[in-house]
């Protein structure tokens, strides 16, 4: 292993390997959304494909499935907007606070991240129904900004904490007010660490499933993962058409994680460290 | 802190814990006192009454319920152990330094961050009975041997599992990656000037110092995969013959399908109470082992 050919001889099959695991099998369906609907359940297997671009004309024309990605984006930049706004604040507020009553806070915040969903699915549920907020957007977004808060809030007080408090004693000894120092001086100093909170905030909005099920029963408001769970052909599973809405709904992420990588591993870990 | 400096940071952290309280605190209480009630969302003419601890007996009695919980636990115990291996054996490689190496970490980030349901639907695909490649890959073209890989109880459970293991094993490497990146590099050098190989260079030097990332990694994912719903109710609903029917999944069926909220949180309520559980405990040992480190 001290020599290069063997350490090469060993790296080259397990990057391999890695790469090989993490995307073979992705690569292998969404294909399908390039292949002829004959192709796609052919033994053996079709491949490679023909670059057939049907089924997106259908998910497009047939299943309309830009609404169920307008209603993605709108629930997704909501969820994120609120999250970051209310957890820049708690999670400013936890770094400056003396360490002990911070931290006992701030655990307390993560153990909400813990919970099961299931434990607050159906009073939340019976609450959005009397509300009448079943089947609209504030009636997902609230809950998704309950869920995301914490993970937010830990990767903000974290960064927070990095930054000195001298630049802000500074900006009170030329007459800013606490709010002033804290809007003109950190924020525009927090901005990877506001970035960072607000990728993974989005990522889990978009994903999330089990609560849009619940919260959205009818077809107008429903959000990408819904409508792709619950895609329906008429005789026949439209592979074609799923690995489409699969493709588009992915192309984001995979987009946001190829430029933004190295912010969301230590986002991410951030936890694990100091945890 | 002065008094107008406590009200300052009181106004910032109000609004969050207003929210938190709202949506995860107080509905956590609610759930356990509907859990108390016999209530039915079809039937409100039923009013709801109060039964005491007669939905947990009935739980208790319930070979469906109790089938599911013993399912659940293989199913975290599995994928746990599994993405823990795989997760490790990431992290040690996105590790090392090579020429692509955060190419290579972008492509092994792609499972975590596609949406559990494509990955469901893409496993669903994968292990179809009759054109799915996993079948081509094992028996090729002899399709008579085919395994209806999702319509076998035993099957139907390992394909849940393995879809599982495929998606988040990455999260699991980054949590232990985050641990690796702390060792400091001076120790291996240190060790390799003293003649240690690659082997006792892991054991007396990296394995000791991720053990706490590996806990923590440890906590995450049994936690999470306690909550496991999005696979099992795309790619079996439950079945066949309640094989995959996961916690989750059969307490979302209780309470949204059959309506029967009372009995649902019944179930909810212990799902929260065994997560709980494992929280502490984890919690405490993770605690006692970071003062051992310090000691």
């Amino acid at each position: 292993m001290n020599s290069k050919p063997a350490r090469m001889m060993i790296l080259l099959p397990a990057i391999f390997m890695a790469s090989a695991f993490s995307l073979i099998p992705f690569l292998l369906f969404v294909s399908c959304a390039f292949k002829n609907p004959s192709d796609v359940a052919a033994v053996p297997p079709e491949w490679f494909p023909s670059f057939y671009l049907g089924s997106f004309h259908s998910a497009v024309t047939r299943y309309d499935i830009f609404h169920y990605l307008a209603n993605s984006f709108i629930v997704s930049g909501a969820t994120t907007l609120i999250t970051i706004s209310l957890g820049c604040l708690a999670g400013y507020c936890l770094a400056r606070i003396p360490r002990r009553p911070g931290q006992v806070i701030l655990m307390v915040i993560l153990a909400c991240a813990m919970f099961p969903q299931i434990a607050i699915a159906g009073p939340i549920w019976s609450f959005l129904r009397s509300a009448g907020w079943l089947n609209t957007y504030q009636g997902l977004i609230i809950p998704y900004v309950a869920l995301t808060l914490p993970l937010a809030v830990w990767i903000l007080a974290l960064f927070f904490k990095q930054l000195p408090e001298e630049l802000e004693d500074a900006a009170l000894v030329d007459g800013c007010t606490r709010a002033g120092a804290f809007v003109r001086v950190v924020l525009p100093l927090s901005a990877p660490g506001l970035f960072t909170a607000a990728i993974l905030t989005f990522i889990y909005a978009w994903n999330e499933f089990f609560l849009a099920l619940l919260i959205m029963t009818d077809p107008a408001g429903q959000t990408m993962p819904v409508g792709i769970a619950l895609f329906q052909g008429e005789f026949t599973v439209p592979w074609g058409e799923i690995a489409a809405a699969s493709l588009i709904t992915t192309a984001p992420l995979v987009v946001l994680v190829l430029l933004f990588q190295r912010r969301i591993v230590s986002g991410l870990s951030a936890g694990a460290v100091k945890g | 802190m002065k008094k107008k400096e406590i009200k300052f940071y009181l106004a910032l952290i109000a609004p969050a814990l207003l929210v938190l309280f709202l949506f995860i605190g107080a509905p956590i209480v609610q759930s356990f006192i509907k859990s108390l009630h016999t209530i039915i969302t079809g039937l409100p003419q039923l009013k709801a009454p109060f039964v005491g601890l007669a939905n947990y007996k009935d739980l208790l009695n319930d070979p469906v319920a109790v089938h599911s919980l013993r399912l659940t636990v293989v199913f975290v115990a599995t994928t746990t152990f599994f993405e823990l291996l795989i997760g490790l054996l990431l992290a040690l490689l996105i590790h090392h330094r090579f020429y692509g190496r955060s190419a290579l970490r972008a492509c092994v980030l792609v499972p975590w961050a596609i949406p559990t349901v494509v990955a469901a639907q893409m496993w669903r695909f994968l292990f179809n009975d009759t054109y799915g490649m996993i079948n081509y890959f094992i028996f090729g073209a002899d399709s008579a041997s085919y395994i209806p890989w999702l319509a076998q109880p035993g099957t139907a459970l390992f394909a849940i599992i393995f879809a599982d293991i495929w998606k988040t094993s990455s999260f699991a490497a980054l949590l232990i990656l985050a641990g690796l990146q702390v060792i400091p590099q001076e120790l291996y050098q240190a060790a390799e000037v003293d003649g240690a190989g690659v082997m006792s260079r892991f054991r007396h030097i990296t394995w000791p110092l991720i053990r706490p990332a590996l806990l923590v990694a440890l906590l995450f994912r049994t936690i999470d995969a306690f909550r496991v719903f999005d696979l099992a109710f795309v790619m079996t609903h439950g079945g066949p013959a309640d094989a995959t029917n996961v916690l989750q999944l059969y307490g979302y069926k209780k309470m949204f399908v059959e309506g029967m909220m009372g009995y649902g949180s019944a179930v909810s309520v212990s799902i929260f109470v065994i997560v709980l559980i494992l929280a502490v405990l984890y919690v405490r040992m993770v605690g006692r082992r970071m003062l051992e480190a310090r000691a």
